[in-house]
C-alpha cells in the first residue's frame, strides 16, 4: 500500500508541472496589459516601462516562468498587482470561504435532492414524481445568475429578511457558524444548491426505482417486513452511489462560482477570480487558478488512494 | 494600537450592522454612513490612491490633503482649486518657474507629527526619486505622471517650499491638486513599510482610517483636529464597501446594507425613486467623445464632415435613452463651465444642416462617407457605450455617414489610446469613442491636443498639430494670474468647438443613489466629493 501510495505521488509531480505550465501560458495568453491595474491610461512610456520593469514583465517568459515556479515552489505564489497584497494569503483566505459555501450548498443539495428522489422513486408516476421531477429539472435548467437576482429582489429588496451581498455583518471574510453569519450564506448557498438538488433528486429516484424492483425487496415484505424495515434496507442500498454523487457535486462547487460570488459578493475564489480577470492581475489570476488545479489533483490523489484501501482489486490493476 | 482599534472598530460596525440588516428594523446606527463604490477593492491608501477618480475620491481627498485642494463645497458652479497644506504662493516674477509656497502652520499628521516644507519634500521623493528610501513604485505609478511639469524642489526653511518647474507653467497648481501628503513620522514608525501604512494610513485629511480589510471594507472617522474647522466630519464614521457589480450595489442599497452608491445602472433609477430613494446628479467635468484622427488620409481633416457629425446626433434622444441621467454636449466643456467662452459654432441638431455640409463634401446617404470607429463594450467612465454608439451610428447613418464599429476589450482601446492613431494596433480607425476627465487645463486639453504630445510623447491620439492651439497653451502656461488664464482657456475651448476638433457627444452627470437619510450632502461639480457636511437622519428608508 505504502509503495502505491508513493508510486501515486510520483505520478503527480509531472501532473502538477503540468498544470503549472498550462495556468502561467494560460493567463498570458489572454489579452490585455497586466499594468493596465496600477497604472493610470495616461502613464507615459517611461512610467511603463519602469513598471515592466519593476515586475519582471520585461523578461522573456521562460525566464518568467522560471522564477515563478520557482517562488511557487517556496510557497511564494508571488504578490498581487493590483492590490500589493501576497497571493497566498488572498488565495488562501478566499478558498476557505469557497469551501464553507460550497459544503453548505452541497448539504442542501444532498437533504433535498435525497428527500425530492425519496418520495419520487417511492410514488413513480404520480403527481408527487412529477412535481419532485419538475423541480428537479428546474434546478438543472435554472441560470444560477438569474435565480440569485431573483432571491435577492424577493429576500432582501422586497421583504427585507435576509442581507444580499457579503459574508458577514462586518465585512469580514472570516465566515462563522453564528446566527448573524448563517443569515449571509443563506441566499448564495441556497443559489448554489438547486443544480446538485436536481441531480441528487434524479439519481436517487431512479436508484430508488431500481432498489425497490429488485426481487430482495419483494423477499423481505414476503417475509414480513414493515415497510421502516424495508426503507432502511433501501438507504443502505442507495447511499453508495448517492454519497458519490455528492462528493462529485462538492469538488464541482468548491471552484467557487464566479456568477454567484459575483452577484452576492461572496469573498471566494469566484469572486477572487473575477476580479483578478478584469484586473489583469496575473500574479492573482495564476495563484488562484493554480492553487484550484492543484486541489483537485490533491481531491484526485486522495480519492484514488481511499478507493484503493477500500478495494485492494485496484491496487493490482 | 492597529489591533485594538480594529477590535473597537469591528466591534461597532457589528453593533451597528447588527441593527441595520434586519435584525432591529428601524434603529439604525446615528451618524454611520456606509458607501458601495464601484471598485472591487478598498483603493490603495497610502496616499496616491489607485483606481482613478474614484480611488481619490474615497481614499485620496478623505485622509489626505495636497497643497492645494478642490473647492468641493458648491453644487452650482465648476469647482475651483483653494489653499490646502500651502496657505499661499508666490510665482518669481524675475523667473517664472520659480514657485514658493508657504505652508500652513500648526497642521498635524493624524499620528500627531508635523506638517513641514520637509514633509513635501519627502512626498515629492516619495514619487519622484527613484532611489530615496520611501519611493514607492506603486504610489509613483500613480502620481509621477500627474505632475509633469516639476523640475526640483526643495524646503527654504520648515515654513517655505520652493518648487521649480521645467519651463514657466501657470497649471502647476492643478496638478499639485493630485498629490497627496503622506506621514514620514508614521511611514518611519511602521518599520518603513509603505504595506504596514496602507494597513494604519496617516495623512493630514479630515478622516482618520481605522479599519481597512482588504476587500471587504475600510472605516473613517471623523479627524477633530482637522485644520479647516468647517470641514471637520459631522459623522460618527464614514464606511467604505467594495460593490463591483451594479446589480448587488442596487440589492445592497435596497436592502439597507449600505446607505449610498456610486453609478447605479439607469435602468435601476426609476424603480429606486419610486421606492423613495434620491438619486443625485451634477455636471462634473467628463466627456463622452468620439476623438479624431488627423492623421494624413483620414476623412476627419475636412471641418465639414467634423462639423456635420457634430450636426447630425440626436442628442437629446441619447438622454433619453440613458433614462435622462446625460448632459448634451454643447461643446467639449459641460455647459456653464468657466472655461465655455463664446463658439461661434453651435453645436446642436441639425439633420438638415449637416446633409448640407456632407453634400458640400461630397458625401449623401446614398453614397456615404465610410468610416472605422475603435469603440468598448465597457470601461471606466464610459457610460454606456454599446447602445450609446450604436444611438449614434444611427444618427450619422441619416447624414450620410457609414460607421463600422471595432469593439475592443477596454483596456485594449486604452492601449490604442496610448499608441495613437498611427499605430497598427489602432486598426486603421478614424476615431475612437473615450472618456475624458477634464478638470485641468493640461488634461483637459493640452494632452490631446498639443503638437509635441503626440505618441510616444503623450496621448495627442489624432496626431493633432496647430500652432495657433499651440501658442494658445502656451498663453495658458503663462497665464500667471487667474482670470487671464481662464480668458486664455475660453479661447482655447472656443477654437475646439468651431474648428470641431471631436465629435462632441455627451457628458455624463455622475449618478449616484442613496437613501433619503443621508442628509447634507452637495455634490460638488468635481470628480472629488467632501464628506464633511453629512449627517445621516433617523427616520426615513
Amino acid at each position: 500500500m505504502l509503495l502505491y501510495i508513493l508510486k501515486r505521488l510520483l505520478y503527480v509531480t509531472p501532473v502538477a508541472f503540468g498544470v503549472s505550465v498550462v495556468c502561467f501560458a494560460l493567463v498570458h495568453l489572454a489579452p490585455g496589459d497586466p499594468l493596465s491595474a496600477v497604472l493610470p491610461a495616461d502613464a507615459t512610456q517611461a512610467t511603463i516601462d519602469e513598471m515592466r520593469a519593476a515586475y519582471g514583465f520585461d523578461k522573456p517568459l521562460p525566464v518568467q516562468y522560471a522564477i515563478w515556479l520557482w517562488h511557487v515552489l517556496q510557497g511564494d505564489l508571488g504578490i498581487s498587482i493590483a492590490t500589493g497584497r501576497p497571493v497566498l494569503g488572498e488565495v488562501s483566505r478566499a478558498v476557505v470561504n469557497s469551501l464553507i459555501l460550497a459544503s453548505v450548498a452541497t448539504l442542501i443539495g444532498f437533504t433535498f435532492g435525497t428527500l425530492f428522489g425519496f418520495v419520487a422513486g417511492y410514488h413513480r408516476n404520480s403527481i408527487l414524481d412529477r412535481a419532485a421531477s419538475a423541480l428537479s429539472v428546474f434546478g438543472v435548467s435554472v441560470p444560477h445568475y438569474w435565480l440569485g437576482m431573483v432571491l435577492v429582489i424577493i429576500f432582501s429588496a422586497t421583504l427585507g429578511w435576509l442581507p444580499p451581498t457579503g459574508a458577514g455583518p462586518d465585512g469580514s471574510g472570516n465566515w462563522r457558524p453564528d446566527f448573524e453569519h448563517l443569515r449571509y450564506i443563506i441566499l448564495p448557498a441556497v443559489t448554489m444548491s438547486v443544480i446538485p438538488t436536481g441531480i441528487i433528486a434524479r439519481t436517487v429516484r431512479a436508484l430508488v426505482a431500481d432498489i425497490l424492483s429488485q426481487d430482495f425487496v419483494e423477499a423481505l415484505r414476503a417475509k414480513g417486513m414493515n415497510e421502516w424495515g424495508v426503507f432502511k434496507h433501501v438507504v443502505r442500498n442507495a447511499a453508495p452511489t448517492a454519497l458519490a454523487i455528492m462528493g462529485l457535486q462538492l469538488g464541482y462547487l468548491l471552484g467557487g462560482s464566479i456568477l454567484i460570488e459575483t452577484v452576492f459578493a461572496w469573498p471566494g475564489t469566484g469572486f477572487l477570480l473575477n476580479a483578478a480577470i478584469f484586473q489583469r492581475d496575473l500574479p492573482l489570476l495564476q495563484g488562484s487558478i493554480l492553487v484550484l488545479a492543484m486541489f483537485f489533483v490533491g481531491l484526485n490523489l486522495i480519492v484514488d488512494v481511499m478507493q484503493t484501501a477500500l478495494d485492494p482489486r485496484i491496487e493490482r490493476a | 494600537m492597529f489591533s485594538t482599534a480594529k477590535r473597537l472598530g469591528t466591534r461597532a460596525v457589528l453593533a451597528g450592522a447588527l441593527t441595520v440588516s434586519g435584525a432591529v428594523p428601524g434603529a439604525l446606527a446615528q451618524g454611520v454612513l456606509r458607501i458601495g463604490m464601484t471598485a472591487s477593492d478598498i483603493p490603495l491608501t497610502t496616499g496616491q490612491a489607485d483606481n482613478g477618480g474614484e480611488g481619490m475620491r474615497f481614499t485620496g481627498y478623505t485622509v489626505y490633503d495636497g497643497l492645494v485642494n478642490w473647492d468641493l463645497s458648491s453644487a452650482d458652479k465648476p469647482s475651483d482649486i483653494v489653499p490646502g497644506l500651502a496657505e499661499s504662493w508666490t510665482v518669481d516674477p524675475s523667473d517664472r518657474t520659480k514657485w514658493t509656497f508657504k505652508i500652513r502652520p500648526g497642521v498635524k499628521f493624524h499620528d500627531g507629527s508635523d506638517f513641514t516644507a520637509e514633509s513635501v519634500v519627502w512626498n515629492l521623493d516619495k514619487l519622484l526619486k527613484n532611489e530615496s528610501p520611501q519611493y514607492d513604485p506603486r504610489q509613483s505609478a500613480q502620481g509621477r505622471t500627474r505632475i509633469p511639469a516639476v523640475a526640483s524642489y526643495r524646503a527654504l526653511d520648515p515654513m517655505t517650499l520652493e518648487v521649480v518647474t521645467k519651463a514657466p507653467d501657470a497649471t502647476l497648481l492643478y496638478q499639485l491638486a493630485w498629490i497627496m501628503m503622506s506621514s514620514p513620522a508614521q511611514w518611519e514608525k511602521l518599520g518603513k513599510s509603505w504595506d504596514a501604512f496602507a494597513k494604519t494610513p496617516s495623512g493630514t485629511g479630515p478622516w482618520k482610517m481605522t479599519l481597512f480589510a482588504p476587500r471587504e471594507r475600510a472605516e473613517m472617522v471623523p479627524n477633530a483636529n482637522y485644520w479647516d474647522k468647517a470641514r471637520v466630519p459631522k459623522l460618527d464614521k464614514l464606511v467604505l464597501v467594495p460593490l463591483p457589480e451594479a446589480n448587488a450595489r442596487v440589492a445592497a442599497l435596497r436592502s439597507g446594507q449600505v446607505d449610498w452608491i456610486e453609478a447605479p445602472a439607469p435602468d435601476a433609477v426609476a424603480s429606486l425613486k419610486s421606492a423613495g430613494f434620491k438619486i443625485v446628479t451634477n455636471a462634473y467635468p467628463h466627456n463622452w467623445t468620439w476623438h479624431l484622427s488627423r492623421i494624413e488620409g483620414s476623412p476627419w481633416n475636412d471641418i465639414r464632415v467634423r462639423k456635420a457629425a457634430n450636426l447630425a446626433i440626436d442628442r437629446e434622444g441619447l438622454k433619453e435613452l440613458l433614462g435622462g441621467l446625460a448632459i448634451p454636449a454643447k461643446g467639449f466643456m459641460p455647459p456653464g463651465h468657466q472655461w465655455f467662452g463664446k463658439p461661434t459654432f453651435d453645436v446642436t441638431y441639425d439633420p438638415e444642416a449637416a446633409k448640407k455640409l456632407m453634400a458640400e463634401a461630397g458625401y449623401t446617404p446614398q453614397k456615404p462617407l465610410a468610416i472605422k470607429v475603435g469603440i468598448s463594450a465597457s470601461g471606466s467612465g464610459q457610460m454606456q457605450p454599446l447602445p450609446m454608439n450604436e444611438f449614434v451610428q444611427q444618427s450619422l447613418a441619416e447624414v450620410g455617414f457609414k460607421v463600422d464599429f471595432e469593439v475592443v476589450e477596454w483596456n485594449t482601446l486604452i492601449n490604442i489610446w496610448r499608441a495613437g492613431a498611427k499605430a497598427d494596433i489602432s486598426r486603421g480607425v478614424s476615431a475612437i469613442n473615450y472618456s475624458y476627465f477634464i478638470q485641468d487645463p493640461f488634461t483637459g486639453y493640452i494632452r490631446h491636443l498639443q503638437c509635441n504630445l503626440a505618441p510616444p510623447n503623450g496621448t495627442n491620439w489624432g496626431y493633432y498639430c496647430d500652432p495657433a492651439m499651440d501658442k494658445l497653451f502656451d498663453g495658458v502656461r503663462n497665464a500667471f494670474d487667474k482670470s487671464e488664464q481662464e480668458k486664455v482657456l475660453k479661447q482655447v475651448h472656443e477654437k475646439f468647438v468651431d474648428d470641431a476638433l471631436f465629435v462632441m457627444i455627451t457628458h455624463d452627470v455622475n449618478p449616484r443613489a442613496m437613501s433619503a437619510k443621508v442628509k447634507g450632502f452637495t455634490q460638488a461639480q468635481n470628480w472629488f466629493q467632501d464628506f464633511s457636511n453629512i449627517t445621516m437622519a433617523t427616520a426615513g428608508r
